[in-house]
């Protein structure tokens, strides 16, 4: 115990004697927490649109007076010819192309049926799709108005339409934050607890002291644990000022028990530590470590289910997901801070990542030998 | 007789194909100083890293304080210092907390603790520096300290890995008196060494050349073996026949 004792006596007098390392707790969770949930958002918009209108009827100008102020087109040409406006396609300064044919209101009128044309620039494949739905939904809208306006309502023939009444459970308003901020605070922790332990022990081989500690009577769990446990109340802290963050900054207060969420995050850091350990029992100098362990994180994050849902993955995908301790973490923070679970709905959730923190620790421990 | 400390019998070191440490068998004594000469790559550190318990031999047996070098390493470490190369205290740490950990980890109360970093911040001349961080110190006495710090706990055996290193002739002189100090207090030191006016401060001699050793004596007899008038022609003669390290 009294050499637990002294090991962590070192240990946080070094941490608290590293400025960059406290920048980092304090700095990155403030940061990432305001930034990416403002930026990195799904929603598109200032969508590029450029025009043709052969028409130049009143209608036509009320379809572009009422896609322009939609809100989500930035309209950035309007030409004569639809070669001009493929050529600002080509230039990469419009993204959407919408051609109004000549004749486009007198055959709206008259014929009943009139056909507008789209060129998509499908380089960002979701801006397209997007840009080219939202784009049709508008005409659709307006063709509707211009029925209205044409057709008599008494005249028209009764058409049966299904109509769906949806309300939104978890996330009312369907803001865009809720649905991140969570998802965003299990990164954080991640990144911190996974990155300062995989570099600790690293930057003591790289520097010698370790040697001086291998020469000594130290037990192999007391130079673990004096590594651990720092490392373990420093990822809490990291998820303490988050939480608090969030709910300062994006009103978020977790439906669920705090206690268990911080419970679950606990066992999580466990998992997490033990593999920063286990990448430094491997590497000989820092950039090795922080190579291999950004490599792993990196995966972790794009594969985790933050960005893109694991539910759409491919099947394999949805298996290497599977050995994503990540993933289980930002579904468990979704789940108890937006759902309010309890700990039966994440019991599944507390076995995996036991069993993750239980082997890479186990593995760490084992490959870490004091002699060579 | 003297009582015998260290005993190497046959003990090897390989790193695949590449023998290190050739069936090396000596004996040291206690109290003694015990130099370890050779070139670079002669298998020196290797050989000092097995008998510290850093290194597993791949053959060979050893005793240290009695001990076996395969079954009793954590009774070893109780009982050995080491000093390496590299300077290996915390930078970021002050003289005083390096003092209190190293010493802490090896088990010393707070009271020898405190009484322990007196005696040796007085020694050593450190009252100014005792709360400065051990980066903002010369060399010299970073490695003064650092012998300090490994005989704290008052080890039967020390062990100094090329200890005086880039150090200036004022202050090698200084830490060679350390050195004598604790000898005479009836600790072993084992030391490797680039110079060869150190050697001639030691009890006896081993020189290696590629991993064997080739001479083990004290200074005048391996000056009157080899009929030469200084330890420098001593190990030339000796090391000239290396194959190693070209």
């Amino acid at each position: 115990m009294r050499t637990l004792k002294f090991l962590l006596q070192k240990e946080f007098k070094q941490i608290f004697r590293d400025k960059t390392i406290i920048a980092m707790i304090l700095v990155m969770p403030t940061i990432q927490l305001l930034i990416l949930p403002l930026a990195a958002n799904y929603e598109v918009k200032n969508i590029n649109l450029a025009f043709t209108d052969n028409d130049h009827s009143a209608y036509s100008q009320q379809l572009i007076s009422k896609i322009t102020s939609s809100g989500y087109f930035r309209l950035t040409g309007y030409n004569t010819s639809f070669k001009e406006s493929m050529a600002l396609i080509e230039s990469d300064q419009a993204d959407l192309v919408l051609e109004i044919p000549q004749d486009f209101e007198r055959n709206l009128i008259r014929e009943n049926q009139q056909k507008v044309f789209i060129a998509v620039n499908a380089i960002n494949g979701v801006k397209a799709n997007l840009g080219g739905a939202y784009l049709s939904t508008i005409i659709q809208n307006f063709n509707t108005e211009i029925r209205m306006e044409l057709v008599t309502p008494s005249k028209s023939s009764f058409i049966p339409v299904i109509e769906t009444t949806n309300s939104n459970w978890y996330n009312t308003l369907l803001n865009y934050n809720i649905f991140m901020v969570p998802g965003i605070l299990a990164i954080l922790v991640t990144m911190i607890a996974g990155f300062l332990s995989a570099l600790n022990i690293v930057r003591e081989k790289e520097v010698g002291t370790i040697e001086q500690i291998n020469v000594t009577p130290i037990k192999k769990y007391h130079f673990v644990l004096g590594k651990l446990i720092p490392f373990w109340i420093l990822g809490l802290v990291v998820f303490t000022i988050g939480l608090t963050l969030s709910r300062v900054i994006y009103g978020i207060v977790p439906m669920g028990s705090i206690p268990l969420l911080y419970c679950f995050v606990g066992v999580y850091l466990l998992a997490i530590l033990g593999f920063g350990l286990l990448v430094s029992t491997y590497c000989e100098t820092q950039q090795q470590a922080m190579f291999i362990a950004f490599f792993f994180v990196m995966i972790f994050v794009l594969m985790g289910g933050l960005f893109t849902s694991i539910d759409s993955m491919p099947e394999w995908a949805k298996i290497v997901s599977r050995f994503n301790p990540l993933s289980y973490l930002i579904e468990v923070m979704r789940m108890v801070i937006l759902k309010g679970s309890g700990f039966k709905d994440i019991r599944y959730h507390f076995f995996i990542i036991s069993i993750f923190a239980l082997v890479l620790n186990s593995w760490a421990v084992w490959n870490y030998r004091k002699t060579s | 007789m003297r009582e015998i400390v260290i005993k190497t019998e046959n003990l090897s070191k390989r790193f695949g194909t590449f023998t290190a440490v050739n069936e090396i068998n000596f004996e040291v004594y206690k109290g003694e100083i015990f130099g370890f000469l050779g070139a670079n790559g002669a298998g020196k550190t290797t050989a000092m890293r097995m008998l510290c318990g850093l290194s597993t031999p791949s053959s060979g047996s050893a005793t240290i304080a009695g001990f076996d070098i395969f079954r009793d390493t954590d009774k070893i470490k109780k009982n050995i210092g080491y000093m390496s190369q590299k300077f290996s205290l915390y930078e970021n740490l002050t003289v005083l907390e390096n003092i209190h950990f190293f010493g802490g980890i090896y088990g010393l109360s707070n009271q020898q603790l405190k009484e322990k970093s007196e005696v040796l911040v007085n020694k050593l001349g450190l009252y100014q520096e005792v709360n400065k961080l051990v980066s903002s110190l010369p060399l010299g006495w970073k490695q003064k300290l650092s012998f300090s710090v490994a005989i704290l706990h008052e080890p039967k055996i020390v062990f100094l890995d090329e200890p005086t290193g880039g150090v200036d002739p004022v202050t090698r002189r200084q830490f060679w008196d350390l050195i004598y100090e604790a000898s005479d207090s009836g600790m072993t030191i084992f030391v490797t060494t680039h110079y060869m006016d150190e050697a001639e401060y030691c009890n006896r001699i081993c020189i290696m050349v590629d991993g064997s050793i080739s001479a083990l004596d004290s200074a005048p007899n391996l000056k009157l073996k080899f009929k030469a008038n200084s330890m420098d022609e001593v190990f030339y003669a000796l090391a000239r026949g290396a194959k190693r390290g070209e």
